[in-house]
């Protein structure tokens, strides 16, 4: 192996997992290759194996399956003190019963460096930090920011080769932050060694890093350099994470025709027609225009400014469009919405389950459909009962507002059955799509009301057919939009 | 009717009588009894009577090498307990801190009893080993006293700093010499202030082992039951002042070196 393409496969996780005793698969199926140098970001939500995946790097935690290899070498199994990694803790870890001094100088001493080597290590590594002469101070006395600081310095002084960061900047307050984020990469810079840096804020991730790794549910999302995972998040869960974006329903037209929002788009992705797809759109990409000239319409609901920008919330039909502009917008007005090709990104949908976002009516019944479902809303809000005097009220005793809440009503395309007996079903409509998909049909019915129902059916039905839809009442599933 | 309301200082009459009572009373009719003689005279004679005789000088050496050797035996044995209870990851932990910790419940003269059956069926006649004796049973008593505070300080003990060192390149012995022990000394601080001072006095046991060796306690239990008020309050006054200096050179430490107030004050 030559050296360079040592360099490209520096570190190397081959499907690595790590599934607790408990049965809770924390990662799954891992394969990344990071460059030597590189700052990467485990960037992802809480609990989706980012940390699980540092610490078996790390050597605190070791794999169900799968290996780690770096340059080339099996490390998995080996234990953390044996590798050329070195950590930056959450919570920093310094040790209380060691003055500053000796908390940088624990690693050089394992290593039984001489004295004055150990002394002027130490010293530069707080130059490094810029916490010149704090080498006889206990670690009690150091703010939040100080200690961080010295975490890292303790980590660095010992050379490592890779350097993990384990939401190393998440106790700090919002300026600190910036500050340090700024401060980390030009220390990365410095260092020139591998930087692989975990966090669940985006907006870091994407300022610092080389690499962005999203992660959710154990599995690695996207892996992209910060600007293509903002401009072309694959999935409609990456998108939804990085950065604000509305996200709608859709289904492919035609070459380079999208429909969703009830209008049909131009766009750059050449999806094969029918495709029912998420479609991606930036805030920043929408523009406002008088409503004659918009692809669709809608009422401004709200504006909120910013600071470089207002966030202006339009209410087009059933959806709720963000957009950001350095424009003020009246609420109330009309306006029209256009967005160019370029600003529709199109990911094909993952699962083709119908999803529609409805209110609750009086009465505490779904509006969906005319009612009339099986709908216990005190399921959707835990801790939440029914008064007797008919008033739902949360955990807490309050009562719940019902008309600010949007239900997500899910069916799948095997639970509708379609009829040509217009008084069968809850709803009619026409077909406007349908695709042979081996041992049956799926059909786009678009309703009367202009919504967009995916149908399973084992049965040819032509193009333009009126049918009738009718919705076994007890499949439907219901869960509250965050 | 109206709500009864107290100040923060009429909270603070049962305790200060309290104090009154069983606490400054005690310790004033003590100090009277140390300074006098029969006649009611003051005298320092009780205080240099304790200094001078070898018997109660030798008691007071007899009385600290038991407290040594039943503080170290207890450390020896309750570390490692503690250590494997706080750092393994069984599920019945609190079960067997429970077995540990439960004797701790049973009035401790029944606890003796049946120890000073059992080894009498090993020896045969307690006599032979007094010594021996009389570190096993303190050792038996106090255990527990022992296991508990370092068991706390152990679990409480951050595992991110174990990792850290583990990450900066220590291997487990070091780990365990550079960071797992120094942090543990709070809890060993407290485990010995709980274990030497009541091992310098509990004569209890050493008299149900049938023991005919004297220890501080035993020293002070013999003067009363004599009459001799007056020398029997010095020696308390003289014990009271060993473990006032012991207790404020253990908090010291403790405080430097954990940044921590108060951690070992009984």
């Amino acid at each position: 192996m030559d050296s360079s393409t040592q360099s490209e496969h520096f570190l190397e996780f081959k499907s690595l997992c790590r599934a607790f005793e408990d049965g809770f698969v924390a990662v799954n199926d891992f394969n990344l290759t990071i460059k030597q140098g590189e700052f990467v970001t485990f960037l992802g939500p809480s609990g989706c194996g980012k940390t699980t995946t540092l610490r078996m790097l790390a050597g605190f935690d070791l794999p169900s399956s799968g290996e780690i290899l770096m340059g080339g070498k099996d490390i998995t199994r080996l234990p953390p003190n044996e590798r050329p990694i070195n950590t930056v803790f959450q919570r920093y870890a310094l040790f209380p019963h060691l003055n500053i001094f000796d908390n940088i100088a624990f690693g050089l001493k394992l290593k039984k460096l001489p004295r004055a080597e150990v002394v002027k290590k130490v010293k530069k590594a707080l130059e490094m930090v810029d916490l010149e002469g704090f080498e006889s101070r206990t670690v009690q006395t150091l703010s939040g920011g100080q200690q961080q600081r010295i975490a890292i310095a303790r980590a660095i002084v010992n050379e490592p080769q890779i350097l993990l960061l384990d939401e190393p900047l998440g106790a700090l307050d919002l300026k600190m932050r910036k500050e340090m984020q700024l401060e980390l990469k030009s220390m990365h810079d410095k260092l020139g060694i591998t930087f692989i840096y975990v966090t669940h804020d985006q907006e870091e991730a994407l300022t610092m890093s080389d690499k962005i790794v999203v992660m959710s549910e154990g599995r690695i999302q996207q892996v992209g350099e910060p600007e293509d995972i903002y401009n072309e998040p694959k999935n409609a869960f990456v998108a939804d994470f990085i950065g604000e974006s509305n996200i709608f329903n859709g289904i492919m037209t035609g070459k380079y025709k999208v429909r969703f929002c009830g209008a049909e788009f131009t766009c750059v992705d050449d999806v094969e027609n029918g495709t029912m797809i998420d479609a991606v759109l930036r805030p920043e990409d929408i523009q406002i225009t008088p409503p004659e000239e918009g692809i669709i319409q809608g009422k401004v609901t709200s504006v909120v400014f910013k600071g470089v920008h207002y966030e202006i919330t339009v209410q087009s039909g059933k959806n709720e469009i963000v957009i950001q502009s350095t424009r003020k917008a009246q609420v109330g007005n009309q306006v029209g919405l256009t967005v160019d090709p370029e600003g529709i990104h199109i990911m094909i949908a993952e699962n083709t389950v119908n999803k529609f976002e409805t209110g609750v009516k009086s009465g505490y019944q779904l509006d969906f459909l005319g009612g009339d479902f099986d709908f216990d809303i005190t399921r959707l809000i835990p801790g939440s009962h029914m008064t007797d005097g008919d008033t739902l009220v949360d955990a807490h005793g309050d009562e719940v507002d019902a008309s600010a809440l949007r239900i997500i009503v899910s069916i799948k395309p095997e639970d509708i059955t379609m009829s040509d007996d217009e008084e069968a079903g809850v709803v009619k409509g026409h077909i406007i799509n349908l695709i042979y998909k081996g041992d049956h049909y799926r059909y786009i019915v678009r309703t009367d009301e202009d919504e967009d129902f995916i149908v399973r059916d084992e049965y040819l039905w032509n193009m333009d057919d009126y049918v009738s839809l009718i919705i076994s009442k007890d499949k439907l599933q219901y869960a509250l939009k965050k | 009717m109206g709500m009864l309301r107290f100040s923060r200082k009429q909270l603070c009459i049962p305790y200060a009588v309290f104090l009154l009572c069983f606490v400054a009373a005690p310790l004033l009719v003590i100090i009277y009894y140390a300074f006098t003689n029969g006649e009611g005279q003051f005298t320092l004679e009780n205080l240099t009577g304790f200094f001078t005789s070898p018997y109660t000088i030798g008691t007071l050496a007899y009385s600290f090498a038991v407290a040594v050797v039943t503080t170290c035996v207890c450390l020896l044995l309750a570390y490692p307990i503690a250590y494997i209870l706080a750092r393994s990851g069984w599920r019945q932990k609190s079960v067997i801190v429970l077995m540990f910790v439960m004797p701790m419940w049973i009035n401790f003269t029944l606890r003796i009893t049946a120890l000073k059956e059992i080894l009498t069926m090993i020896e045969g006649n307690l006599a032979f080993h007094p010594f021996l004796n009389t570190i096993i049973g303190m050792t038996y008593d106090f255990l527990p006293f022992m296991i508990l505070p370092m068991y706390t300080t152990l679990l409480k003990l951050d595992k991110s700093l174990l990792e850290a060192a583990a990450d900066l390149g220590a291997d487990p012995v070091q780990v365990f010499c550079k960071v797992t022990l120094p942090l543990s000394i709070p809890g060993i601080i407290s485990g010995v202030v709980m274990v030497f001072l009541p091992s310098m006095t509990n004569y209890v046991v050493l008299d149900m082992l049938y023991n005919s060796t004297y220890i501080m306690g035993s020293l002070i239990g013999s003067f009363f039951s004599a009459y001799d008020w007056h020398n029997g309050s010095m020696i308390a006054l003289i014990l009271l002042l060993i473990i006032l200096v012991f207790t404020l050179i253990t908090d010291r430490y403790t405080e430097e070196d954990t940044g921590n107030r108060g951690g070992a004050l009984l």
